[in-house]
């Protein structure tokens, strides 16, 4: 057991580069608990797959240590390392039957006959495919071949679960329906589980943790409701959901706020780390959290603005808004000013609790 | 019934219009030779033509003893027919091949015939007088030799290129073990092209599975150099065989240098077996690489990643996961050098020696040299008929329509 923790999965100062000049991994530190579902969420290219071919031994770390329930698994060949996999193209063999292909990591363990036929029923159950043993991949849809794909993964009982991708494949109805469905799998047996996705809305909807990847670095590690609340840097910040950006210099510090000056304006945030005066910080405030004060004082940050454009959505109307040499400025309004009461060319007044306004490290580049 | 859209039957004629000039140039250069093929090997014309009346004289004989002094009589007036026709000696060599012996006997009765230095009386019939030139006319074989001949169609080739022969009384009988020749080897040119494809295979699969899992760019060098044989002239590379494999070639010389063995026990590699499995082999080996190359270009390398990651070892996963994928290539692959193997000619022409002679070289000598026509498009038509059984047996087994070439 490595000393400290108990993590189930773990990287440690993890660098990986196949080229040995540009590092597509960097300096990645990472703990998975027993039993979690944690997501690698990220933009293409950021390593999210790098990541899981070196945890399943496709590709070695250049440096660094992976651990597996407290045990470094470099030299273990990716046979050994017992952790299912789910490509992205569910890789199922298209030669063999539904059924053979459940039945290919049994056998190849040399499981007894009988028991192997048990598991792979249990597992066509747990996938709601019973009856499809008989077939071809080749003769199923594609959500019914995911399926095959992940009882594949399940049916030797890994200690690890990762999942490429899984479901980019398939069109948006059949890719909720899909969540749902692996997020219960993965309840009912309890396993671990990491997945990667570049679609943070289901990373949201599935994870009990997700972390988030830019360029090679974990940016945050959090439960989905605290990356959307509390985001630690912009790159979160406006990957997990809408975030309106605004750079400006602190101007004074107070306890867990401060003064920031963005040109036109001075705003009170919240600062997220500690920053002294003079620093540069983003702010970042949520679309929603912008309100229309109708009347002066409803708010701890106010402005008169003009507005360049209404989006009617429907439920909410959608404002934009220019603050001075920063540019646009998106304003989420729930719909019960009703239609028209906000019109492009208008100056209005809309502001924000200092609480909604987080005061982040700008990303370096 | 597939409905068939007005607009689409314009462009679908225009582009079997297109295909018009290859398939002429295909019914002229290969479907037609075929066809004349096939009909030569059960059809031939020669000695019906050239004694209709001897034949017709022959009809009501029995078959035992001597026949009528008609067919005497026809023979002799026929065979100076032919003589002055010039086709005589096509006669003789027709008769000969029945009944060998019998050029020397036709071509000499027909001759003093001509050259009226027998001549039949009142006192010598026709009969006298022919027997008189040989005695073999009194032999009840020649006449059936005559009546067999004279058959326009008949099985005669085939049974000669299964070492067959008629008795008699028309039964079937083998051939004396001495004179056996066709199908020792026919049965040796099955032999040597399945070990030819055997190697192919062993050498061909690892080369195939290198390029199609390569780099592009590397894999485009290594197809390169499986192609470059295609761009020298197989004369070349054949004798280039004969160079390296010769008793004092490179191979010879190497292995003495080296004291492997002595300069007295220097190998025999070439002009006998050895030589022509080791040139055909490389010569056939590209048609191999390529269908396997095909087939194993689609299959995703994380085929391999999936299985190990499910638990199986190398081997496992080559088995049960690699090489089933790979199976309409093998087939594809194994068919196209067997079935090029079994019919080649050049290369045991060159290096093959006595012994390593195949079906092939025996159907030019007939054609060439023998001039036994009948028999080579026999040897030819058998030939053919493996290939289509192979082809059919390999349809029940794997399926054509998972064949790929290329
Ligand atoms: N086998 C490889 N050889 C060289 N470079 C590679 C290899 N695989 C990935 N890369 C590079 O490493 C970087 C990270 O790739 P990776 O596949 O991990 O990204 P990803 O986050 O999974 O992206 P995506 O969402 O598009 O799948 C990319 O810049 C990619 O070009
Ligand atoms: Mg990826």
């Amino acid at each position: 057991m490595n000393a400290g923790t108990n993590a189930y999965v773990e990287f440690e100062g993890v660098h990986k580069s196949y080229d040995g000049e540009t590092e597509v991994v960097r300096d990645l530190h990472l703990s998975v608990q027993e039993g979690e579902f944690l997501t690698l969420l990220g933009p293409s290219g950021s390593g999210k797959t790098t990541c899981l071919m070196m945890l399943a031994g496709f590709e070695a770390p250049t440096r660094g240590a992976i651990r597996l329930g407290g045990r470094t698994i470099h030299d273990v060949p990716p046979r050994q390392r017992d952790i299912g996999m789910v490509f992205q193209n569910y890789a199922l063999f298209p030669h063999l039957t539904v059924g053979e292909n459940l039945r290919f990591p049994l056998e190849v363990r040399g499981m007894d006959k009988a028991v192997a036929a048990e598991r792979v029923r249990d597992a066509m159950r747990l996938v709601r495919l019973e009856g499809f043993e008989a077939r071809r991949p080749g003769e199923l849809s594609g959500g019914q071949q995911q399926r095959v794909a992940i009882a594949r993964a399940l049916v030797f009982e890994p200690r690890l679960v990762l999942m490429d991708e899984p479901l980019g494949a398939l069109d948006r109805r059949l890719r909720e329906e899909m969540q749902f469905e692996i997020r219960r799998i993965q309840r009912t047996l309890g396993v671990t589980v990491i997945y990667v996705t570049h679609d943070q809305q289901e990373a949201m909807v599935m994870s009990d943790r997700v972390a988030v990847f830019n360029r090679g670095r974990i940016e945050q590690v959090a439960a989905p409701e605290v990356l959307y609340e509390e985001p630690e840097r912009p790159f979160v910040a406006t990957f997990i959901g809408d975030n309106n950006l605004l750079r400006g210099e602190v101007v004074d510090v107070d306890g867990d706020y401060c003064q920031v000056d963005i040109g036109e304006h001075t705003i009170t945030a919240f600062l997220v780390s500690p920053r002294a005066v003079g620093d540069t910080v983003v702010l970042a405030v949520r679309p929603e959290r912008i309100g229309l004060a109708d009347e002066p004082g409803t708010y701890g940050n106010e402005f008169v603005v003009p507005i360049s454009d209404v989006i009617f959505l429907g439920d909410h109307l959608l404002v934009r808004a220019t603050m001075g040499e920063q540019g646009d400025f998106v304003v989420k309004i729930p719909n019960i000013v009703g239609h028209g009461a906000v019109l492009p060319g208008d100056r209005v007044r809309i502001g924000w609790t200092a609480t909604d306004c987080r005061a982040l490290v700008p990303d370096e580049d | 019934m597939k409905a068939v859209s007005p607009g689409s039957r314009g462009p679908t004629l225009r582009a079997l219009g297109l295909t018009l000039p290859l398939v002429a140039f295909i019914g002229v250069t290969f479907l037609a030779p075929l066809a004349a093929m096939l009909v030569r090997s059960v059809y031939d014309p020669v000695v019906a033509d050239a004694l209709p009346e001897t034949l017709q004289a022959l009809a009501p004989w029995d078959g035992e003893g001597v026949p009528s002094e008609a067919a005497f009589a026809a023979l002799a007036s026929e065979l100076v027919a032919a003589s002055d026709a010039r086709t005589v000696g096509q006669v003789a060599t027709r008769l000969n091949r029945v009944e060998s012996g019998l050029r020397s006997v036709v071509t000499r009765t027909a001759r003093r015939l001509r050259n009226a230095e027998i001549n039949p009386d009142a006192t010598t019939p026709w009969r006298d007088a022919v027997v008189s030139v040989a005695d073999a006319w009194e032999d009840a074989g020649t006449w059936r030799a005559i009546r067999r001949a004279g058959e326009r169609v008949t099985p005669r080739h085939y049974l000669n290129a299964l070492d067959l022969d008629q008795g008699a009384h028309d039964e079937i009988v083998r051939q004396p073990e001495d004179l056996r020749i066709y199908v020792p080897l026919l049965v040796r040119t099955l032999v040597v092209s399945t070990s030819i494809t055997v190697l192919c295979l062993l050498l061909g699969y690892p080369v195939a599975y290198l390029i199609a899992h390569a780099a592009p760019t590397r894999a485009n060098l290594l197809l390169l150099l499986v192609l470059v044989p295609f761009w020298t002239s197989l004369l070349v590379r054949t004798t280039a065989w004969i160079v390296l494999l010769q008793s004092r070639g490179v191979v010879n010389d190497l292995l003495v240098t080296a004291g492997v063995i002595e300069d007295e026990q220097r190998l025999q590699m070439i002009y006998n077996m050895t030589g022509t499995i080791v040139a055909m082999t490389h010569v056939l080996l590209p048609f191999m690489v390529l269908p396997l190359y095909a087939v194993m270009r689609t299959i995703p390398s994380l085929h391999m990643s999936a299985a190990a990651s499910l638990g199986a070892s190398f081997g496992q996963a080559f088995r049960r996961v690699y090489w089933p994928q790979t199976l309409p290539g093998v087939g594809a692959g194994s068919l196209l050098v067997f079935i090029l193997a079994i019919g080649y000619y050049i290369t045991p022409a060159l290096v093959g020696g006595r012994t390593g002679q195949l079906i092939s070289n025996m159907i030019a000598y007939h054609m060439q040299q023998s001039l036994n026509w009948g028999l080579a498009a026999a040897l030819g038509g058998i030939l053919l008929a493996c290939v289509v059984g192979l082809y059919l047996l390999y349809d029940r087994l794997v399926g054509v329509e998972r064949m790929r070439l290329g």
